[in-house]
């Protein structure tokens, strides 16, 4: 059963994860992104990448509430579908919108504050994408935890990204942001300790 | 154990994820690659655009050059029509479209007035009639950084407002754009000051490239980009070129455009097209032109420095922007 279940979710999570990616490229192929298809891709890998991150920050709670022990074993590959999306989405920016002209990228967005944040976000995956294996598990220890908690600095810098590059008070990332911070808050010990006992109590144990 | 310990201590054996649902990061890396390629291959081969050039409005459209004074390429036609900024129709661009396409342009009146010796009012058929427009391709560099190349079809403002003799206390000219919720449903949502006001100084106003357009491609302006009457002023930013105008007024004070009152340190009233003055969000140094995947270099006053850098002769346009 146990089993099953954990198939079940692999299966769910790779089609759930792969298919917006898949979607974007057969609207790629016909033509079906936009009159501005780069900045389409943009937007469109930019929020897979929020929602890949968020869902990766919801694990942890909905195993604290609810005891389903499978939903930690999906943070490391959502975490890692999260900066995949992350990796094109700034694939996109450099190759296909800027073609590797390095000059002119740096020249149009340096000192952005929107980009500023999207890019530190990016590098704390990089750095957690890097360390997610079972090497860099036990080579950094207990500093592998202190280390992947960063995830919800990225969590909240990528809100920022969203949230400095709107042209209008769209409630998207307003969204966004009060989620990612109660995500964070249900994992203040004081909040997870009561969390955890309800889970418990309603278990019998 | 303290509080410090208990958030970030050691791994508890559930955390560590079992063997049989670890994931194959080989697989993953193996599979992204894959897919990375595969963008790559399909974007060489992509094909024609679902909606065909040629059908619907774009039918016929027809224009007098293929590019513009510069050598610049027109925007197909069905681009122009499916990608705009309309917020009183939907914040996005691509269901503009659909979401005025009932939209009634007619009855339509223009009531010009304010500062002006002869202040009337003039329906939308009369002004057709009377000011006979003519093709002019312009560039449209919008301040989200793309840009087009557009055959319009309008006369110049100068004209109209010659007609209602400006007084001389009249510095600028404010602009109004239909309010009507029931058919402009954006108006409902108060995300923006409606209805949309624009403003030019009047020698702006009076120069000869800036026109009233009532179409584009040879027909009657498309519901989506500003009918029956809209400014368009090619070396401003987008957003200067309000849609839809029922309302023209000389002014002796300068309007305050509606993004301005929106966001005062984005949207200055010039909104010159300058590649030297940075906006928050977007690049204002280089543009993507609809249709083409390459970046290109934003021109000041985007390409007609030649025609109007005179009217801002001594001012500091990185101050007045
Ligand atoms: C974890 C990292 C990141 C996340 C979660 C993220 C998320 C997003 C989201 C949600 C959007 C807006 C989508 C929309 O408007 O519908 C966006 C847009 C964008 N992002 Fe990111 N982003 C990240 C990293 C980056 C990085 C590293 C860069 C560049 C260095 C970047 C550049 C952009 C640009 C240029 C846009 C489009 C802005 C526009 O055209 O309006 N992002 N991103």
């Amino acid at each position: 059963m146990q089993k099953t279940i954990a198939i079940t979710l692999r299966i769910l999570l790779h089609a759930g994860a792969l298919s917006p990616l898949l979607l974007l490229i057969w609207d790629f192929t016909q033509g079906g992104l936009t009159a501005n298809p780069i900045r389409e891709i943009q937007l469109r890998t930019g929020r897979y990448t929020l929602l890949l991150l968020t869902l990766t920050l919801a694990c942890t709670p909905v195993y604290n509430f609810t005891g389903f022990r499978q939903a930690l074993a999906l943070r490391r590959p959502m975490g890692l579908y999260a900066f995949a999306y992350a990796s094109l989405h700034l694939l996109n920016l450099v190759g296909l919108d800027y073609g590797f002209d390095f000059a002119l990228l740096w020249e149009d967005i340096a000192e952005k504050r929107y980009i500023i944040a999207g890019f530190a976000a990016f590098l704390i995956l990089l750095a957690l994408a890097v360390t997610s294996t079972k090497g860099w598990v036990r080579r950094l220890g207990r500093n592998w935890q202190r280390l992947h908690w960063l995830i919800y600095v990225a969590g909240i810098l990528a809100v920022l990204h969203y949230l400095w590059q709107i042209k209008i008070a769209i409630s998207a990332p307003f969204i966004y942001g009060i989620i990612v911070l109660v995500l964070l808050l249900l994992r203040v010990p004081a909040v997870s300790r009561v969390t955890m006992k309800y889970f418990k109590r309603k278990e019998g144990r | 154990m303290g509080e410090g310990e208990n958030l970030m201590g050691k791994i508890h054996s559930h955390e560590i994820t079992p063997e049989h649902i670890y994931f194959s990061r080989r697989k993953f890396i193996a599979g992204m690659g894959a897919l990375v390629a595969g963008t790559i291959l399909s974007s060489a081969c992509r094909p024609q655009k679902i909606t065909p050039e040629g059908t619907g409005f774009c039918a016929g459209a027809a224009a007098s050059a293929s590019t513009d004074e510069l050598g610049a390429k027109l925007t197909p036609c069905n681009d122009v029509i499916n990608y705009n900024n309309f917020y009183e129709f939907s914040f996005d661009k691509e269901d503009v479209g659909d979401a005025a396409k009932n939209f009634k342009t007619s009855p339509w009146t223009v009531t010009v007035g304010g500062m002006v010796n002869k202040p009337r009012t003039f329906d939308i058929d009369e002004l057709v009639r009377r000011f006979s427009p003519e093709e002019r391709i312009y560039r449209m560099r919008c301040v989200e950084a793309w840009s087009m190349v557009i055959p319009w079809l309008g006369f110049p403002l100068g004209k109209l407002l010659k007609e209602v003799e400006p007084q001389s206390r009249a510095k600028y000219v404010r602009f109004e754009t239909l309010y009507n919720p029931e058919q402009m449903p954006g108006q409902k949502i108060d995300l923006l000051a409606w209805p949309y006001v624009e403003g030019l100084r009047l020698d702006e106003a009076m120069y000869n490239l800036t026109i009233l357009s009532t179409g584009l491609y040879g027909k009657p302006l498309p519901a989506q980009n500003g009918a029956p009457v809209r400014l368009v002023l090619p070396w401003k930013y987008g957003f200067k070129n309000i849609k839809s105008i029922v309302k023209i007024d000389l002014v002796e004070e300068m309007p305050v455009s509606t993004w301005a009152v929106a966001q005062p340190q984005e949207y200055g009233f010039y909104a010159n097209v300058n590649p030297e003055v940075d906006h928050p969000r977007w690049s204002q140094a280089s543009e993507r032109r609809i249709g083409e995947l390459a970046r290109a270099k934003t021109l000041m006053l985007n390409g007609y420095g030649n025609e109007v850098a005179q009217l801002y002769t001594g001012m500091d346009l990185t101050k007045f922007y």
